[in-house]
């Protein structure tokens, strides 16, 4: 992929939640159109560093900028306007409403307006099309079904069709792959190779290391709410350090 | 054996949620059935009904527009405590403005309206941040508070309230505005509330960061729910004013907060003919239990009581349910 500029950069970032340093003066930079694989044992700070990013949370000091812009301290729905979407960890649709109702909400959000002009058809019927992008089966009631009812594996191809429909320059999945079947992440990795040709920059915070490794171009290792590893995955396959924060002690 | 219910909707049904394809005049009598009988009842009824009755429609149909304002509210993920302060706002801007100004009820209807609306999202706008209970108690205490500030400053009348106020003139003018302004309501909020727009506020009740997550300013929008839910208190507020001919503190009474979200919860929480149902329901009992003096309010009680447990969904959902579906039993 060739590098078209920079589209993030964070600098230095850090968030205290009372004593605890959940991430401590993290700075990476990544490229457009980038995949970039964010790894790190459990309670390292992926998480918060997402929300960093995307405004959920406010940073302690630091600096987010997004195509040369500060957004730093700005209001997530702001930032979530300029094309950073985001999926959730712990799946949250919105469970009273039909799959396809869900997806009406991002799609009624200004930046979809405004990149698609006024009036630009039946909102339902995008809807539709989207979710059978992430494979939810044209011809069968599952688009249909109320969000409580849906399996697990839906509800993360319901958060990723959410997050596309927002039609985003930058992707951030949180833990997509999490509590899915071995068949149903190889049905998800197309859906992002796909997203990737379509020129999108992708951020994947994920544990399910082999199946990462396999797509990424870049890593980057948190523990402790720190840096400790940046490379190619296959660099970072052989770092001790990475090695020693995911197994504890020597191999 | 055993047996389990099986429930089935009934093809019109199916047919009718998006597509509209309906095959004879029955099927088309069918649809429009639920929606003609409270449009035609409530436009024939005054016909029927004596001076005292009109009365009794009149306050049912105040409180089932206190409970549509209830329930827009509610569905948006904000539940009040204070429809009161809709109400009681509205009618002090409307006592005020024909009292003082002398101008004629019906523009001090619309000027109290959009005031009203205005001011309590304005009082209400700070706590939009807040969530489930806390936003629930600060709208329990505004009407408090300013019944106090009333009645501490003696302002526009102190505990006495302003009387003498202008009326419509005409006891039919008074019953047939408050109808069609609730048909208005009822037909065209439930529009609203089924549309893209509608739909967003419902998700903020489902999951506001969720809603925040699609680039969306969830603040904007609940503000403009409530300006909506405020503009129907504050013009069920004036309405009683002109009707009363006063205003005073009893317009910041608990009633009028209590009252719709009771009728809310017995329709049905979460659909607008539900609220509108359940004030049917809660006001005329309220009016025939009259007749037996202290032991109303016990009677009221168990009755609301025996609702809630018996019918938790409410008894518009229950009926509709009946309405569109089958049932029958089958062996599992």
């Amino acid at each position: 992929m060739v590098s078209k500029g920079t589209l993030l950069e964070v600098v230095d970032l850090c968030k205290s939640f009372g004593g605890i340093q959940a991430v401590n003066l993290i700075s990476f930079t990544l490229q457009e159109g980038e995949l970039l694989g964010i790894i790190g044992p459990n309670g390292s700070g992926k998480t918060t560093l997402i929300n960093l990013i995307t405004g959920f949370v406010k940073p302690t000091s630091g600096k987010i900028a997004y195509r040369g812009m500060n957004i730093t301290g700005w209001p997530a729905y702001r930032i979530i306007r300029l094309g950073i979407a985001r999926t959730f960890q712990m799946v949250r649709p919105f469970y009273h409403l039909p799959a396809y109702k869900n997806m009406i909400v991002p799609l009624y959000s200004p930046r979809v307006k405004r990149l698609k002009g006024g009036r630009y058809g039946d909102r339902d019927a995008i809807a539709l099309d989207l979710l059978e992008e992430v494979g939810f089966e044209r011809d069968s009631f599952v688009a249909y079904k109320v969000a409580s009812a849906l399996p697990q594996g839906y509800l993360k191809r319901l958060e990723l069709a959410k997050a596309i429909a927002l039609e985003p320059d930058l992707i951030i999945l949180d833990e997509l792959f999490s509590g899915l079947s071995l068949a149903e992440v190889a049905s998800i990795v197309p859906i992002i190779e796909k997203l990737r040709q379509q020129g999108k920059t992708i951020i994947m915070i994920e544990h399910r290391l082999k199946e990462l490794f396999r797509i990424v171009d870049r890593v980057i290792v948190l523990n402790f709410g720190m840096k400790i590893a940046e490379g190619l995955p296959s660099e970072i396959m052989d770092n001790e350090e990475v090695k020693r924060a995911y197994l504890g002690t020597e191999v | 054996m055993a047996k389990r219910k099986e429930r089935i909707d009934r093809g019109i049904k199916v047919r009718s949620e998006d597509i509209f394809a309906l095959l004879s005049w029955k099927e088309m009598l069918y649809l429009a059935f639920p929606r003609l009988i409270p449009i035609v009842g409530l436009l024939i009824a005054p016909l029927f009904l004596n001076i005292y009755w009109q009365r009794v429609l009149i306050s049912v149909c105040v409180f089932s527009l206190l409970a549509i304002s209830w329930d827009i509210l509610a569905q948006s993920g904000m539940i009040s405590l204070g429809q009161s302060l809709f109400f009681g706002i509205g009618a002090y801007i409307s006592g005020v403005l024909n009292h003082y100004f002398h101008i004629s009820p019906y523009i001090t209807i619309c000027l109290a309206t959009l005031l009203g609306a205005l001011l309590c999202t304005l009082l209400l706008l700070p706590v939009l941040r807040l969530r489930g209970i806390y936003f629930s108690m600060v709208t329990l205490v505004i009407p408090l508070m300013l019944v106090r500030i009333i009645e501490a400053t003696k302002i526009f009348g102190g505990t006495e309230g302003l009387s003498g106020l202008d009326s419509f003139g005409s006891p039919w003018i008074e019953v047939y505005m408050i109808v069609v302004i609730l048909l208005i309501c009822l037909f065209g909020f439930r529009r609203m509330m089924d549309s893209d727009y509608g739909l967003v506020l419902r998700a903020i009740n489902d999951d506001d960061r969720s809603v925040i997550n699609a680039g969306i300013n969830i603040y904007l929008f609940k503000s403009q729910a409530l300006f909506i839910s405020g503009a129907i208190g504050a013009f069920t507020g004036a309405f009683v004013t002109h009707v009363y001919m006063f205003v005073g503190m009893p317009v910041f009474a608990l009633d009028y907060s209590i009252l719709p979200i009771a009728a809310a919860v017995v329709g049905g929480p979460g659909n607008l003919a539900g609220a509108t149902f359940g004030a049917f329901i809660l006001v005329p009992l309220s009016e025939l239990l009259r007749g037996i003096g202290g032991l109303r309010i016990v009677l009221y009680g168990i009755f609301l009581v025996v609702f809630i447990v018996a019918l938790p969904e409410g008894i518009f959902h229950f009926i509709k349910r009946k309405y569109f579906q089958f049932e029958r039993w089958v062996e599992v």
